[in-house]
């Protein structure tokens, strides 16, 4: 038997079925929007003090907190010895859905661990932000909270990303201070990104 | 002879320059009141030297942008229908107006200039005849295209307004009647007499069924929310599917000047085109140019002074009306095809025939 979805049928007045009088409850919404606003930023224009004529965010010079669990551009850990903490596993390279993350293993004479990625590469135009190769990771060497949202390119090489660009801690990095000193002595910023939205003057 | 070309091509300049500088705003006015009835800010980035005059900069660069974009053309497509598509949808826009007068008539040195390119006795078929032009235009994008997609676009476009232009006719009966001319000059000369010595025979007043069913369907007829079906954009394919750069400008270039356009078709046919209420100019009144207020009352206003407050009004009803179409066009949400095309044809049309029928009568009566 093939289940048929009873459709809600709505009673609709003389008046409403004109669609008129609707409508033009409709337009008063909006004109009222429209009016109110407009008024607003002319009085903003002459320098009186009136209510913020728009709830938006004024997105490069105002920025919205970004939530630590946010995922965005990947980077790779360092062990506090400056040497990448990657042991080329291959975990994330199988866990990735998209089949994006590249790694060229190599064997190293460190008594510790027995590889080291040679090359690690991810094709961010086929990521999907999973997150999936995070949760992979036995070492916890690949993380996406960098927070950094804008990720746009003019070449699609540009977003082809290296192990060296992945490795680099730069200072715009934002990081959250989530195992403070695990890493001490070891050459990475970390940005207390709660204190930077809040100093940007997100709501 | 000389004197009368050089008029004409005046006319021309100024309402092709209208229509441009109309069009050209309603692209930054599209943005700027979008976002302030729904508490945002709108275009603001683009700016010349720091200076970004409320976000008319942002419509510049993208004229830059169309212009300096690539221009793909699809490999199989019909390569001069494709080319010849975007002017059939631009130009007829353009030449509806020439029949609309955007002024009363001026003597210029001894002779009367009409403040309208082409005073036509049927100058109402010719806004008809060109509205339906366009049409060739969406169905042509779209057959020239060689994209399913894009062919089921336009014919969706093109059964959207075929419908529609025919509730545009039946609606335009009404004033015809009533007025009893097809030349949009006369009937704006009628609108200035006065109902019961009081009420302006504007259209909205002796025919409000009309307007109310002329500008859902004009709105039809520009392809625009809530009637949008023949584009939306990212949902569903449209006919311009396959256009790019200035091609692709030129469609919405001439969907701007339509709006610009059809709101000078409802303010000729129902707010009473030029005419302010009670000013006369010399030709028309006995009594002088002025006011002439019903309780008698005379302000004399200068003859010069009068065509141009004429001329300024007609300005901002189109003004006026542009901005409600706006209002409208982003207010409500998009019809559903089968909707469309029932409120078209099911409840647009017999209440416009119903409306023909009542004028008749009424005018017989009045007999
Ligand atoms: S986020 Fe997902 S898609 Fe992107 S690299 Fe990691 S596993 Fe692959
Ligand atoms: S899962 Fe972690 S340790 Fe293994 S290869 Fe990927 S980043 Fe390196």
């Amino acid at each position: 038997m093939i289940d048929v979805k009873p459709v809600r049928q709505i009673d609709l007045t003389f008046w409403q079925k004109t669609y008129y009088p609707e409508a033009v409850k409709g337009l008063a919404i909006t004109f009222r929007h429209f009016f109110t606003n407009f008024f607003r930023h002319v009085g903003r224009t002459l320098g009186m003090k009136t209510k913020a004529p728009a709830v938006t965010i004024q997105y490069p010079e105002e920025r919205r907190f970004v939530s630590p669990r946010w995922r965005g551009l990947h980077r790779l850990m360092l062990r506090p010895d400056g040497s990448p903490r990657c042991v080329a596993c291959m975990m994330c390279e199988t866990a990735c859905p998209d089949r994006c993350i590249y790694i060229t293993p190599g064997e190293t004479s460190d008594g510790r661990i027995e590889k080291y990625p040679v090359a690690f590469e991810i094709d961010l135009l086929r990521c999907c932000f999973c997150g999936l190769c995070v949760e992979a990771c036995p070492e916890d060497a690949i993380r996406m909270d960098t927070g950094i949202l804008e990720l746009g390119a003019y070449a699609r090489t540009d977003l082809f990303l290296d192990r060296e660009f992945l490795l680099s801690d730069k200072p715009e990095l934002t990081t959250h201070e989530q195992y403070p000193g695990e890493l001490e002595g070891a050459p990475v910023h970390r940005i207390n990104l709660l204190k930077l939205a809040k100093g940007h003057g997100a709501h | 002879m000389l004197v009368a070309i050089l008029i004409i091509v005046i006319k021309v300049a100024v309402v092709f320059a209208g229509i441009m500088t109309g069009a050209f705003l309603l692209t930054w006015a599209e943005r700027k009141q979008s976002a302030l009835m729904s508490d945002r800010i709108g275009a603001n980035r683009a700016s010349i030297l720091g200076i970004r005059l409320w976000g008319i900069i942002n419509s510049l660069a993208d004229a830059l942008k169309l212009i300096f974009k690539e221009d793909f053309l699809p490999p199989k497509s019909m390569r001069f229908l494709h080319a010849i598509a975007p002017v059939f949808a631009m130009l007829p826009v353009f030449l509806t107006f020439a029949v609309l007068p955007f002024g009363p008539p001026v003597m210029i040195a001894g002779e009367q200039v009409n403040l309208q390119i082409l005073s036509l006795d049927v100058g109402l078929l010719f806004v008809l005849a060109f509205g339906s032009i366009a049409v060739y235009g969406v169905m042509l994008a779209g057959w020239a295209s060689n994209n399913k997609y894009s062919l089921i676009g336009g014919m969706r476009a093109s059964a959207q307004m075929i419908s529609y232009e025919i509730i545009l006719g039946l609606c335009l009966i009404g004033p015809v009647l009533v007025y009893g001319t097809l030349d949009p000059g006369k009937m704006v000369a009628e609108q200035n007499l006065l109902l019961w010595g009081w009420l302006p025979k504007w259209g909205i007043f002796v025919q409000p069924l009309a307007f109310l069913l002329f500008l859902p369907a004009a709105m039809a007829e520009t392809k625009r929310a809530p009637f949008d079906l023949p584009e939306g954009e990212s949902e569903i394919i449209g006919f311009a599917t396959e256009y790019s750069g200035m091609r692709w400008g030129m469609f919405f270039l001439g969907e701007f000047a339509e709006i610009v356009v059809l709101a000078a078709v409802l303010a000729t046919v129902f707010f009473g085109g030029y005419q302010i209420p009670f000013l006369y100019g010399g030709m028309e009144n006995m009594g002088g140019p002025g006011f002439h207020f019903p309780g008698g009352a005379y302000v004399p206003v200068a003859e010069w002074l009068v065509v141009a407050l004429r001329v300024i009004a007609f300005t901002l009803k189109v003004g006026i009306l542009m901005f409600l179409q706006m209002q409208i066009r982003w207010t409500f949400p998009r019809f559903r095809y089968d909707q469309l095309m029932r409120v078209s044809w099911r409840e647009m049309m017999p209440v416009a025939l119903l409306n023909i029928g009542i004028t008749g009568l009424v005018l017989m009566l009045l007999k």
